[in-house]
């Protein structure tokens, strides 16, 4: 392998493997989850058994880490609808992304209470 | 830098006098590669611009699709508290929800295996590893859609 040819970009490119990262892990959630949903058509306590395990302490982390994913793509993504459909989009798109950080830091702290309080109560007593 | 020297033609004083007039334009150069009545005729189809073009159009409602799906699912009324068979039956009771939860099915679905599409291209070298893996993930992509979609139209409240 010829040294030195490893592309090594700045904020733009971390974006990107974000995007694609974030984008492959909903993707497969979601065959998952058209899984479970259709459980429904088993029985109500098959369905019930199931999704009481999304109620659990440690899934409501994944849960939590799935919005993160979810805030991020759809975010990030209407940046790059930006960059290619508005004309002055590549010139900010620097400062579009940093935009994106900060709604989503913003969201995410919103998100806490609603997505991990009730497995603070359960951990901790109420 | 001066602009007001420049002339129509581009060509600055120190050149001397412009080749070229109103009379005497300069020869029409044709962009290369461009498709004139005589170059065969294309073998491909526009798929990857129609690809390019729905990731963005789905993008754009899967924002508020999705978003909102999560909304009433981890936040609004009790969070995942209230998740059970009774709240689905609640919620397929309506026409809107039935619609909200099919577009959200197919959107996201054909959004996300077109996007993991790209991924395979880039990543599996080898013709055969890609050839396999696709046809994998259109198997799986198919067999999800066509899943959700009969639960969607079948769901019985009565089940039992
Ligand atoms: C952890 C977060 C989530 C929870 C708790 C959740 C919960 C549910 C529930 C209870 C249903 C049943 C129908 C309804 O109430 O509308 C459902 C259906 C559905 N959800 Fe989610 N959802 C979550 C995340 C997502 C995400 C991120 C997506 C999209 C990428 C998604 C896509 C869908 C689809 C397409 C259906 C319809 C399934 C079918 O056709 O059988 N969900 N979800
Ligand atoms: C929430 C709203 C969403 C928006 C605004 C959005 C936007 C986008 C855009 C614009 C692209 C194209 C990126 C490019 O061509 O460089 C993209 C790629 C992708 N999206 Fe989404 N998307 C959303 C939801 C989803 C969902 C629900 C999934 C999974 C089911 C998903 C999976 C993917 C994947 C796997 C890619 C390919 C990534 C790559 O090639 O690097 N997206 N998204």
């Amino acid at each position: 392998m010829p040294a030195g040819t490893l592309y090594r970009g700045r904020e733009g490119m971390w974006s990107w493997v974000a995007h694609r990262v974030t984008g492959v892990l909903i993707f497969f959630f979601l065959f998952v989850h058209v899984l479970d949903t259709a459980l429904v058509r088993v029985s109500p306590e098959a369905y019930d058994t199931v999704v009481a395990t999304y109620k659990t302490p440690i899934v409501a982390l994944l849960e939590y880490g799935l919005v993160a994913a979810i805030l991020f793509h759809a975010l990030n993504g209407l940046r790059v609808i930006a960059v290619d459909f508005w004309l002055q989009g590549a010139r900010y798109q620097k400062q579009m992304l940093w935009t994106v950080v900060a709604v989503w830091v913003v969201l995410m702290i919103g998100a806490l209470y609603p997505v991990l309080g009730h497995a603070v109560r359960e951990l901790f007593g109420s | 830098m001066s602009t007001s020297e420049s002339t129509a033609s581009g060509i600055g004083p120190v050149e001397g006098a412009s080749l070229y007039s109103v009379d005497n334009p300069a020869p029409v150069i044709e962009p290369p590669r461009k498709r004139t009545r005589k170059s065969p005729k294309s073998t491909r189809g526009n798929f990857e611009m129609a690809a390019w073009l729905f990731m963005r159009l789905s993008g754009v409602v899967l924002v508020v699709l999705v978003i909102g799906h999560l909304l009433i699912q981890l936040v609004l009324d009790g969070g995942v508290s209230k998740i059970g068979f009774a709240f689905v039956a609640g919620r397929w009771a309506s026409p809107f929800w039935q619609v909200w939860d099919l577009l959200m099915l197919w959107l996201a679905m054909l959004h996300g295996a077109n996007g993991l599409r790209t991924v395979i291209n880039d990543y599996a070298e080898r013709a055969n590893t890609r050839l396999w893996l696709k046809g994998l993930l259109y198997t799986a992509t198919v067999f999800t859609i066509l899943l959700g979609t009969l639960v969607i139209f079948t769901f019985d409240p009565n089940i039992r």
